[in-house]
């Protein structure tokens, strides 16, 4: 027997898949094996085993083949499993849409309703009026001249205008009520659908996982058999049971296939009936509105892309494809539907990235519990293959495998579990996502807030390839610090999209502040606090202020940030502006000079060395300050400069243009400086690391909101946009020009930021362990800035129309794909509050070592008991900047005075006087210890 | 000190109208030196030059070559600056004698009045006891302790007819002399049209005090605190300040006292950018640093506390020594403010109470020669230019003091290079007790000094007469100050941008002051507020469609977008 089967296997092994038929299924065709009993093999095998005389090799095999057998078997399970469950999964989903259909039956048919009720109100109200008129045209022909007086009229008039205005009110409060019940139902059933789709995806995935796990291991398997040349009735039967088990998952995968293609039908079927009203012009401002549903809007952006690319992309290839699957059934060759899967699976899985929150809701909802069996829906798994990963000190080529939102495996050759998308980065850079150390979302200013919230300007952060952004809280001054963490907490985690942290600016200064300020530091996770050198009478502090400030973070492990401009100076410089009548935003720039900020920042830094305590100057935006910064780090000062995409990308001379609203766009402070070559001597210091981080400072105002400064320019809001610029400027501007390398880059636009607040190395690194965001950067693109496609809400782009090279090509936040060739997914409320710890090493290392050599020691020495010269203490005009008395000086000096008062004149006395001096001072008395002089003091 | 000598012709003798010829001896001005002799009448220079036809009765005085150089000039000592209610150990007759056997023939004094004084009393105070009792030509600065409408009166009074045109304001000594910035900027802007120099005592007084509080907290209470709780950064720091303020009011800083490496080095690089700066380095600074501040001494521990103090670094006198050679730092003071140990005792238990005030007027040209001309890094004109003729440039008495010319006064020294002396205070002309400069030798001093044409100091002698300075009145708007001034002035006219009007929407500011705007001026302007009923009436309308959807999304939320009815102008599209 054994003869009779080497020369198939002989056969095969010559030319094996090369037909794109594998071994197996050409000798199951042959055999005409077509069913199997699973344990009946197994048994049989066992059996064999037993046999005695059989070699190693042959007894691997069959130990093998069992293994296989026991693996195709819970497969086949767990298919069938699968199977049953997208049954009722459809079915479920057909019923629901029955039932979205006839409610929107239903509300429509009220509308209806609704609709002839009014008319017939209004007929009605019409005829009333028509009855009115004729009485009143009666009785005043019929009655005498005046049939009713104007009085009556005018109040008959106004009743019927009420009464006419009540239905029309209500009538219009229905049909709002109506319609935005409708979009409700729309958009639950759209949401349901979307997420059964994903559901159906994953699972078809996961088919075919498994199906091409089979079919390898079968294969392998056939092949050792063929080597080892053993093959009796058993080993046939194995290789039966394998092709059994890829006949059966074949079938399972179709089935799957073609439910999913009724799901898909149905969407392509139904959805449009759903969505044709919102699609129609008329309901356009509707959905854009979004409903009670904040996200709507995105929402059905993102969907209505996602359905057209899904039809699309499905019905080009499902149509061949189920063809061939039949034809493969019939032929017995199901292995061309494995080669097709791979093509088409890379974008449809893709594609489906941005939308894994929903599902993550729909797994918990309890509804389709079988579904949970099938792995952790919650484990969002990625695999970035190809890349250049670049960190800070260095980069090399690797792959990166993350988990959960975490890195967990970085090399060549990864081994990862099934089920991983992949992402092909072609040599790309991977860089560690940006982290924006500077902006303000949703700032309250006067009763409104910036154009830009926690989702819009996340959203652009994101876009940018900035992940994580460092917002500051603005409490009011006077308002506790506490209650405006809390508040700004609860908007960036309603509506943030990346992971956030947050600044406290200080703004009033006093012993609750500090209690506030330890709590904050202690508890809630905020490392850094700002103080503002410059808005004189809101948030200024004194020179006195800051030392307390800076001492108290010194202790607590805080790290100062200044907002370094002269506030006094400004005042007084705005003031004169006005006089002269300059009230344009130009006023803005020529009120605040470069000096006043390079003076503030070498103030701040002689405070904060003063007072041990590392400092932040917040937007750097003149060279003279840069330089002042380059300076006392050469000294040794631990001090960081932020220069803001605005300074590094831009400057100043806009401020005189014509057009108010540009002008006006660019008012920010310290104001962008009028020399045009700040940007680039910034970038060279930012290069040179004199300069350690860039923030963005965004903070957006509409036009109108400017436009409040139209007549006066210190009423202009303050603030650019720059959060989604951020990472493309200063690569165009420092590295393309050959000033900065890749890993500057890293480090001033992520590392030394994350460093700073003492979240290195989970961000701004990669590196096992790290978050899970990245940006696969593409140094090539290139495009032009325009506020037509940029993402900010802003009216203006202040880098409008420069052209950037370099942009994210893809971003991955938090382990998902963000943002991928241009098209957005984002889901707002995502973004995680990052604590950030007291004491980053980053800058309090320096500060430690420090705080133990500046110990200061007083020299011990004798006591002074020399004589000591009168003075009275009543004279307020000491120069000593003390007026501290020293409490025991004042009753012994009195003792002295009056036991010598009794000596005469004490002017005259004057025994210190050396007789070769002529003329001594009158009045001057010489007050001597009984004692006399001891040599301490004595005159040399 | 034997070379000149000193013929008395006894023939027409007038005390007043005293004739001298110097002769043979080398005239340096700040520009050149030139062999010449100088013909002196009636306290004035009448002729330079070689061969001059005198009359007869003239005193000669034979120069043998030596340098005959203008008579310095102090520009900065108080003499009579009260501390808690006790003047200084030199008075004007004091310190003016010592002056004088150092070769300085003019000082000019600071005015201190007491916050609250009035400035135009101290004034007067000041020159009544001057007139009194000064041997040497002198004139006042006035201090400024304090700011408002009453001091703006006076200072227009001492400038337009007292002649001082020069005032001090204080960075430093907090809540007695110390102005905010804001002050600063008004005192800066408004001296600055009176023509005025600003003097400025540079230290952050803010720091100050809490460092002194800090120093005292940790126990340390004898002189080593003031350094301590007076780092040199906040004298750079408030040097830095003083000059943006300056500069942005366009008006001329003098900073008084530079005592430190990192407060010159700012002064030389605010100068690099042309901002119109003059730093004044002391004696102290020039010569001795603030080691001994940790002497185990403390009368001579204490004895050198002045503010801003000395730098303990020993390369600080060094470095500004080669700064005043090269030209970044201008004029040398001495800041002579001699205390007693006995008044210097106040402090002993707190070193903030410790008088601050140091000699040096008497070693101030003999120190500037031993350690920068004899060092080679300053040539014998830059000598006489930071001693004497730029403190008369600054302060607008060029040329009659700091040149030897015709027409100029007679205050002339014959200066003698090679002479060395030991400092000690046994034989100093001051009467404070402890010399900072024990022990010194220096090269270089006067061997002849000249006081309007009187010989004041010879062989080591001073032989003035109380009461025979007199005080020189300055005018205001110096030249060598105000040049540049004048014309950045014009040249720095800012203008507005000439734009149409905005007309396109406003946002309507809440105008409840819940937000404060970060702006830091309040002034609103009229036109941005509309009045409440307007907007009441575009509620109204809206609140007729009920609760729009679009309430919650954030591109509008909660805005109200005024549009004018006239529809926008195109001068407000986008884009």
């Amino acid at each position: 027997e054994r003869e009779r089967k080497s020369p198939p296997f002989n056969h095969l092994r010559m030319h094996p898949f090369s037909e794109g038929v594998s071994a197996l299924q050409i000798y199951c065709m042959k055999e005409g094996v077509k069913d199997v009993c699973i344990p009946d093999l197994i048994k049989l095998l066992d059996i064999l085993g037993d046999n005695g005389n059989l070699r190693n090799e042959e007894q691997v095999a069959i130990i093998q083949a069992s293994t296989v057998l026991s693996l195709a078997e819970k497969w086949i399970q767990q298919i069938e499993g699968t199977e049953a469950s997208l049954h009722q999964k459809m079915m479920d989903l057909e019923i629901e849409m029955e039932m979205f259909c006839k409610q929107k039956g239903y509300l429509e048919e009220e509308l209806d309703y609704r609709k002839q009720a009014l008319d017939q109100a209004y007929m009605q109200i019409q005829e009333l009026e028509a009855t009115l008129y004729n009485a009143l045209q009666q009785d005043k022909v019929i009655k005498y001249g005046e049939p009713l007086d104007e009085l009556q009229k005018d109040e008959l008039r106004t009743a019927v205008e009420k009464l006419r205005r009540q239905m029309l009110r209500k009538s219009r409060e229905y049909d709002c009520q109506i319609l935005q019940e409708r979009m409700e139902l729309l958009h639950q059933a759209h949401q349901r659908i979307r997420d059964l789709e994903d559901k159906t995806e994953i699972q078809r995935r996961q088919i075919k996982d498994l199906e091409e796990k089979v079919v390898c291991q079968l294969g392998d398997l056939v092949c050792d058999c063929s080597v080892i040349y053993f093959l009796d009735d058993c080993g046939t039967m194995c290789v039966a049971v394998a092709a059994r088990v890829i006949t059966s998952v074949t079938a399972v995968s179709g089935s799957t296939m073609a439910e999913r293609r009724g799901n898909w039908d149905k969407a392509e079927d139904d959805l449009p009936v759903y969505l044709a009203r919102p699609g129609t012009a008329d309901q356009v401002p509707r959905q854009k509105y979004g409903g009670l549903f904040c996200n709507i809007e995105g929402a059905f952006e993102s969907k209505t892309i996602d359905f057209d690319a899904l039809s699309v992309g499905q019905r080009g290839s499902r149509t061949p494809r189920t063809a061939r699957r039949e034809t493969g059934q019939e032929a017995r060759s199901p292995d061309s539907d494995r080669k097709i899967s791979p093509v088409e699976e890379s974008p449809t899985a893709s594609k489906q990235g941005g939308k894994h929150s929903p599902r993550v809701e729909f797994s918990t909802n309890g509804s389709i519990e079988v579904l949970q069996n099938l792995g952790d829906e919650k484990s969002e798994r990625l695999l970035v293959k190809g890349g250049r990963i670049v960190n800070d000190d260095q980069s090399f080529h690797a792959d990166i495998y993350m988990e959960d939102g975490i890195i967990k495996q970085i090399g060549d050759n990864l081994i990862v579990p099934g089920g991983v998308k992949t992402i092909e980065a072609n040599g790309k850079m991977v860089i560690p996502g940006g982290i924006d150390i500077h902006t303000h979302f949703q700032m309250p200013y006067r009763g409104t807030t910036t154009v830009d919230d926690f989702a819009q300007g996340s959203k652009a952060a994101l876009a940018g390839g900035t992940t994580m952004i460092v917002d500051h809280v603005i409490p009011d001054p006077g308002c506790s610090l506490m209650e405006a963490y809390d508040q700004w907490r609860q908007w960036a985690d309603e509506k943030s999209c990346c992971d956030y942290a947050l600044h406290v600016d200080i703004t009033h200064w006093n012993d609750s502040v500090k209690q506030e300020v330890e709590s904050l530091i202690k508890e809630k996770g905020v490392n850094s606090f700002q103080v503002y050198m410059a808005y004189k009478d809101y948030y200024q502090m004194s020179n006195s202020e800051l030392y307390d400030i800076f001492s108290f973070l010194a202790e607590r492990g805080g790290i100062a940030e200044v907002h370094a401009e002269n506030g006094e100076i400004i005042a007084e410089e705005q003031a004169r502006m006005l006089q002269m009548g300059i009230t344009g935003p130009e006023g803005h720039v020529l009120s605040r000079p470069e000096e006043l900020e390079a003076e503030a920042v070498f103030r701040a830094i002689t405070i904060a060395s003063q007072t041990n305590c590392p400092l932040y100057v917040t937007r750097v935006m003149s060279k003279s300050a840069a330089d002042i910064i380059s300076q006392a780090r050469k000294r040794g000062n631990v001090v960081f400069g932020e220069p803001i995409t605005a300074s590094l990308g831009t400057d100043g001379t806009h401020y005189w243009s014509k057009n108010w609203a540009k002008a006006a766009s660019f008012v920010t402070s310290p104001p962008l400086s009028p020399d045009p070559t700040t940007p680039d001597y910034l970038n060279t210091m930012l290069s040179s690391g004199d300069l350690s981080v860039t923030g963005s400072a965004h903070c957006t105002f509409s036009v109108a909101q400017k436009a409040i400064g139209k007549d006066d320019f210190t009423q202009i809001p303050e603030g650019v946009n720059g959060v989604e610029e951020r990472m493309s400027l200063i690569w165009d501007k420092a590295v393309t020009t050959g000033k900065m390398d890749e890993n500057m880059f890293v480090a001033v636009t992520s590392t030394n930021a994350a460093k700073i607040l003492n979240l290195y190395p989970r961000k701004g690194r990669i590196a096992v362990g790290s978050d899970a965001d990245l940006v696969i950067w593409d140094t090539d693109s290139i495009r032009t800035i325009t506020a037509k496609t940029h993402n900010s809400a802003a009216e203006y782009n202040i880098f409008e129309g420069m052209e950037l090279r370099g942009a994210p090509q893809a971003v991955i936040c938090q382990g998902k794909i963000v943002v991928e060739e241009g098209t957005l997914h984002v889901v707002s409320g995502v973004g995680r509050f990052i604590p950030c710890s007291a004491f980053p090493d980053f800058a309090y290392k320096r500060i430690k070592a420090r705080k133990q050599l500046a110990v200061l020691r007083a020299v011990p020495r004798g006591m002074y008991d020399g004589p000591v010269s009168e003075f009275s203490m009543s004279r307020g005009g000491t120069p000593s900047a003390s007026a501290r008395t020293s409490p025991t000086k004042q009753p012994s000096r009195n003792l002295h005075h009056s036991g010598f008062s009794l000596a005469g004149n004490p002017a005259q006395c004057g025994p210190t006087i050396p007789d070769d001096i002529p003329i001594r001072p009158a009045g001057r008395r010489i007050v001597v210890p009984p004692g006399g002089r001891s040599n301490i003091t004595s005159l040399s | 000190m034997s070379g000149s000598s000193y013929h008395e012709n006894n023939g027409i003798h007038h005390l007043k109208s005293e004739r001298l010829l110097i002769k043979g001896g080398r005239v340096v001005n700040d520009d050149q030196s030139l062999y010449a002799d100088v013909y002196i009448e009636n306290g004035l220079i009448k002729q330079v030059g070689e061969n001059l036809v005198v009359p007869g009765g003239v005193k000669v005085i034979e120069a043998n070559g030596r340098m005959v150089i203008p008579g310095g000039i102090d520009a900065n000592t108080c003499l009579m600056k009260p501390y808690l209610g006790t003047p200084p150990a030199d008075d004007f007759l004091q310190g003016t004698k010592a002056a004088l056997a150092g070769g300085t023939t003019m000082i000019i004094d600071h005015v201190t009045p007491e916050p609250g004084e009035s400035l135009l009393q101290a004034f007067e105070c000041w020159q009544e006891a001057a007139d009194k009792k000064a041997c040497c030509d002198y004139s006042l600065h006035v201090d400024i302790p304090q700011w408002d409408e009453n001091v703006k009166d006076e200072l227009e009074l001492l400038v337009q007819e007292k002649g001082i045109n020069s005032f001090q304001v204080y960075m430093a000594y907090k809540d007695t002399y110390q102005m905010t910035d804001s002050e600063l900027y008004e005192v800066f802007s408004f001296l600055k049209q009176l023509g005025a120099v600003v003097l400025v005592h540079a230290e952050n007084g803010d720091l100050i005090a809490q460092e002194q509080k800090k120093i005292l907290g940790m126990g340390i209470t004898g002189p080593e605190g003031h350094p301590l709780s007076r780092p040199e950064e906040l004298e750079a720091e408030a040097v830095f300040r003083a000059i943006t303020l300056g500069n942005r009011v366009n008006c001329p800083i003098y900073i008084t006292k530079v005592m430190s490496k990192s407060a010159a080095d700012t002064i030389a690089q605010a100068r690099r950018k042309g901002y119109v700066v003059f730093g004044e380095p002391i004696t102290a600074s020039l010569v001795t640093d603030g080691s001994h501040y940790w002497s185990k001494n403390w009368a001579k521990a204490a004895a050198y506390v002045t503010s801003p103090p000395l730098s303990p670094d020993p390369t600080t006198p060094d470095h500004l020594n080669t700064l005043l050679a090269c030209g970044d730092l201008q004029v040398v003071g001495s800041a002579h403010c001699a205390y007693s140990t006995s008044q210097k005792a106040i402090g002993k238990d707190d070193f903030t109470l410790i008088p601050e005030g140091t000699n040096g007027v008497e070693e101030r040209m003999g120190f500037v020669w031993d350690k920068a001309v004899a060092m080679g890094k300053m040539d014998e004109n830059q000598f006489v230019a930071v001693t004497s003729t730029n403190a008369a440039k600054i302060f607008n008495l060029y040329p009659r003091k700091g040149r030897i010319a015709v027409g100029s006064d007679a205050d002339i020294v014959i200066w003698d290079p090679n002479s060395t002396k030991t400092i000690t205070a046994k034989l100093q002309q001051s009467a404070s007790e402890y010399n900072i400069f024990e022990g010194m030798e220096c090269r270089g001093g006067p061997a002849l000094v000249l006081s309007h044409g009187r010989v004041v100091y010879e062989e080591g002698k001073v032989q003035a007469q109380q009461g025979t300075g007199r005080f020189i009145p300055r005018k205001h708007f110096p030249d060598y100050v105000y040049q540049r001034i004048k014309v950045r002035n014009q040249a720095k006219n800012q203008q507005g941008v000439i734009r149409g009007l905005y007309d396109g929407p406003v946002y309507d500011v809440v105008p409840t002051q819940t937000y404060i705007t970060p702006s830091p001026s309040a002034r609103t302007s009229p036109t941005s507020h509309q009045p409440p009923p307007i907007r009441n009436l575009h509620q109204s309308n809206f609140s007729l469609s009920g609760s729009q959807i679009d309430d919650i999304v954030p591109r509008r939320s909660g805005q109200r977008i005024v549009a004018p009815p006239g529809g926008r102008s195109n001068i407000t599209s986008l884009g």
